[in-house]
């Protein structure tokens, strides 16, 4: 699916790369809270749900070649942190759903979680 | 040796939203000299799980990295209070962490398994009070 369809499916507002939406085609996710969890078993996923909003959640996307980042539960990361995904071409959303549910509504949609 | 590419950072011990730069400039300089993706990954994510330490735990500190055909060395050395019991420290899940570092997304015990995951060879040289040495190597 494009980042356009996962867009739709969380109701998601976009808060830098609105451009490149149609473009970007993404084949698995990961969420967590947790920067070290997300850096010990992310492989290849091209996005990562989050609640947790700082900087390393940016530096972390940026180490891991994670194209999309998304903002769970209303968290709405401030202008540095935007600013800084915008430099490096991350592409960042933000959505009123609850973690559990973002996970699952894009998991129904075909979205999966890849290999352990 | 000659083709040997040296690259030094001093880590700042304060600033968190600081941490990681040091490794972001390493991945483009890796990716620059054309270095496998494969490679570029393990080398970031060891590093920057090192330099979080360093912030973290140890009043930052000194990386130095070494790059040669054959493998890259990233050299982490900090004045901290050095490592009480380093096996229980490489358990996954173990963290000493404060709670305030767990609020930032790190402190859940993966930072030096990862580390050692994602590399060829890791070794600890620690003494409590006077600092801890971490040396790591991805082959190429």
């Amino acid at each position: 699916m494009t980042l356009r369809d996962v867009q739709k499916v969380l109701g998601a507002r976009v808060l830098t790369g609105e451009e490149s939406l149609d473009q970007v085609v993404v084949s698995s996710a990961c969420g967590s809270d947790m920067m070290s969890d997300v850096l010990a078993f992310s492989k290849d996923h091209s996005i990562l749900l989050t609640g947790l909003c700082n900087p390393q959640v940016i530096r972390t996307a940026e180490l891991l070649d994670i194209v999309c980042l998304i903002f769970v539960r209303g968290k709405k990361p401030d202008e540095t942190i935007i600013q800084m995904a915008k430099e490096r071409g991350i592409i960042v959303m933000e959505t009123g759903h609850r973690m559990f549910s973002s996970c699952g509504m894009l998991y129904q949609a075909g979205l999966h979680g890849g290999a352990i | 040796m000659n083709d040997a590419i040296v690259l030094k950072y001093q880590i700042s011990p304060d600033d968190f939203t600081r941490a990681g730069e040091a490794s972001s400039d390493v991945k483009g300089k890796l990716k620059q000299l054309g270095i496998s993706p494969e490679a570029v990954r393990k080398v970031a994510i060891a590093m920057y799980e090192g330099e979080i330490n360093m912030v973290i735990h140890a009043n930052g500190g000194e990386i130095v990295v070494e790059i040669t055909p054959a493998e890259i060395k990233m050299v982490l050395a900090d004045v901290g209070p050095g490592i009480p019991d380093v096996e229980k420290a490489m358990k996954a899940g173990y963290s000493t962490a404060p709670d305030e570092v767990r609020n930032l997304g790190f402190g859940a015990g993966m930072g030096l398994p990862n580390m050692k995951k994602y590399t060829d060879d890791m070794k600890i040289e620690t003494t409590i009070g006077v600092g801890t040495t971490i040396t790591m190597l991805v082959k190429l």
